[in-house]
């Protein structure tokens, strides 16, 4: 499929993310001797790309499309809105480990603004209110 | 008879509960006994009308929208399946006037067929351009292109032939087909909607590539947002290659084309063809300086093309009704069909397919019915975050490459964003600058620290407005080096909606009267 290790790296990075939700540091040593690269070669790749990340994410995932869209359709009080609610800034988790809120720029719903996703679920021209009722979905209320 | 319902999997539909709504309909149809069958098609691209069920009945398909859960019992009870008049009826969906005032080259199947049906694919004249594409030669098949003049859709406009000849005539060996399926611009829907609707269009297009150039692998290079894309794609390259499409012997003729499906991570800037394809490399998205081309030195060093979505998905048209009945559509240099992408604050946002020419005025009003809000449309944003935000005078503006960049504006990829009067355009133009400081890639000095400078120098013009007036000449001198000074079009581009946001609307950065006078 490739004419070097390294252009398995990606791909490696998705399936270890999947798994374990994160890239978890004993990993970087196994992927840089997997792809014959150095560690900091490896490192350097995962900080590049917004997906990956280095620590445990909270149980569900939480984007919400601050593009210009979305922006038309409202989205800024939205994503104020969600930050107030959980009480998270932006990329940060909530205390108790439920949910990690994201900024997104663009999921391709643009007819549908404003967008959010919630893990792999799309959702269009969400409310606050409905924005509300997916989360306390989401937590089982 | 089996009767068939249309509902839409397309994720944008699906994220207005299509999903739900296709499970009540199974749950209401079972109940009562009747004989249905639940076809999961594409979308048609009116999104307002989303999630848009449609019956079939006497041969035509009649469309109900927007149906929600709570509707389908009351369209039962209405007799919808006999085509019984109900207030979410619109008659049948070819008369709409949105969809009917359309020229749907690229996208004729969309929303008509079911996209995982190769059947249906073929009945819908799916594979008759690789058909003869393999009867060909490999000059002709370019030649095609050429006189059809296909222009990248990815937002370039750069003449598809000449790519596809540079990468023809660069010697034997091994030459790859890539697909730039990172559709990162905001505003912009089409290539999801083509791989969700349509996905052996874009396999047939890129199978077409690999003749012309002589190339036999091909990656797909697709955003990790696009989920539903992924499963759609993935779906259709099993099928394509078990029904001897796609592998060692495409269609019988002995030729080879592999397709590798290549998720992208999240970065912007891969879209950006030098980034992507260091991205599929393994390495940091970091741009390459040009040259060389990737035509002659690529992927894993060798001969690659690097076309859109829609660029590749426009091919198998062309190679079937001919370069001559592609370029009979357009004005100008820009020839052919372009899949505009409503979107923002419209009453109708959708995608539209079109020829070159139509003006901004036709299909914000005409199509998009004016803004959802009510309020007038204060400005426009073509081509994405990188693109130029036009106000009313230039409404009349024609689409086309030429007519659009004589005024430093970009169509770009077909994305066209609506705003009403409530729009504060210097926090646009902040918007734009810090875009470009989340997404630059870092390789080069104008758009890693530009951006951030602009970020600061916009900040400091909001936080004088109103009281104090503005100057601009430090954000104008700013843009004007990140314009000449960056490697690619994420620095080159960025001062694109900042400077038009300053020509524009003056107002609303709190520029001196005098700056005002200056910039109108």
């Amino acid at each position: 499929m490739s004419s070097t290790n390294q252009a398995d790296l990606l791909p490696a990075l998705h399936r270890l993310q999947e798994k374990f939700g994160y890239i978890p540091d004993h990993a970087i040593a196994e992927l840089a001797k997997a792809h014959n690269m150095a560690q900091a070669e490896v490192v350097g790749v995962i900080g590049f790309y917004h997906d990956f990340r280095r620590t445990p994410p909270g149980r569900q995932r939480l984007r919400i499309c601050r593009a210009e869209s979305c922006q038309a359709m409202g989205a800024d009080a939205l994503a104020l809105h969600a930050s107030t609610q959980l009480g998270v800034e932006f990329g940060a988790t909530t205390a108790d480990g439920e949910v990690t809120l994201e900024a997104a720029y663009c999921l391709g719903n643009c007819a549908c603004s404003p967008a959010v996703m919630l893990d792999d679920e799309l959702h269009g021209r969400v409310s606050a209110e409905r924005l509300d009722a997916m989360l306390a979905e989401g937590r089982g209320v | 008879m089996t009767q068939r319902i249309f509902v839409p999997r397309d994720a944008s539909a699906v994220s207005v509960g299509a999903e739900r709504v296709c499970r009540t309909i199974e749950n209401e149809a079972r109940n009562r006994g009747l004989d249905v069958e639940i076809v999961r098609n594409g979308s048609r691209g009116l999104y307002w009308l989303e999630p848009l069920i449609e019956i079939e009945l006497d041969g035509q398909r009649i469309a109900y929208g927007p149906v929600n859960p709570e509707d389908v019992l009351g369209l039962f009870e209405a007799g919808w399946l006999q085509g019984g008049a109900h207030a979410l009826c619109h008659g049948p969906s070819e008369e709409i006037p949105y969809l009917k005032r359309q020229t749907r080259l690229t996208f004729a199947r969309m929303g008509v067929t079911d996209p995982l049906s190769l059947e249906d694919y073929r009945a819908h004249g799916g594979l008759k351009g690789l058909e003869r594409a393999l009867d060909m030669k490999a000059e002709d098949i370019v030649d095609a292109i050429d006189t059809g003049g296909l222009r990248g859709r990815g937002g370039a406009g750069f003449p598809t032939g000449i790519k596809w000849r540079t990468v023809m005539n660069a010697g034997g060996g091994q030459k790859y087909i890539v697909c730039n399926a990172d559709e990162g611009d905001s505003g912009t829907f089409s290539d999801r909607m083509l791989m969700e609707g349509d996905p052996f269009c874009l396999i047939e297009g890129m199978i077409i590539a690999g003749l012309a150039v002589g190339a036999d692998t091909g990656y797909i290079y697709l955003r990790s947002e696009y989920p539903d894309a992924w499963d759609v794609l993935e779906d259709a390259i099993v099928t394509a290659t078990r029904e001897g499409i796609l592998g060692a012997n495409v269609l019988g003729s002995g030729r080879r084309f592999e397709l590798n499906l290549f998720k992208g991570a999240g970065a912007y800037v891969c879209g950006e063809e030098t980034s992507l394809l260091e991205s599929i490399e393994g390495k940091r998205g970091l741009v390459r300086a040009k040259p060389p081309l990737p035509a002659l030195q690529g992927l894993f060093g060798r001969p690659t093309v690097v076309n859109n979505v829609i660029t590749l998905g426009s091919v198998p048209w062309i190679l079937a009704h001919g370069g001559e009945a592609y370029k009979a559509h357009g004005s100008g240099r820009s020839r052919g069909t372009l899949p505009f992408q409503l979107a923002g604050n419209l009453k109708q946002p959708g995608l539209v397919e079109v020829a070159f020419g139509m003006t901004l005025r036709e299909l914000l009003y005409d199509f998009g019915g004016g803004s959802a809000s009510g309020r007038p449309i204060r400005a426009v944003q073509v081509g994405g975050p990188l693109g130029a935000y036009l106000p009313e005078s230039r409404f009349d503006l024609p689409l086309d490459y030429e007519a659009f960049a004589a005024v430093g504006a970009t169509v770009g990829h077909g994305g066209i964003v609506a705003f009403d009067d409530s729009v504060d355009m210097a926090k646009m133009a902040r918007y734009a600058m810090e875009f470009c400081a989340i997404e630059s890639c870092g390789k080069c000095t104008p758009c890693r620290i530009g951006s951030v400078r602009g970020v600061e120098l916009l900040d400091s013009m909001l936080a004088a407005r109103p009281q104090h007036s503005n100057d601009d000449t430090l954000l104008r001198d700013l843009c004007q080096t990140m314009l000449e000074g960056s490697l690619c079009a994420m620095g080159g581009m960025t001062p694109y909606p900042v400077l038009s946001a300053l020509d524009h609307y003056p107002e609303d950065f709190g520029l001196s009267p005098k700056q005002e006078e200056a910039s109108t």
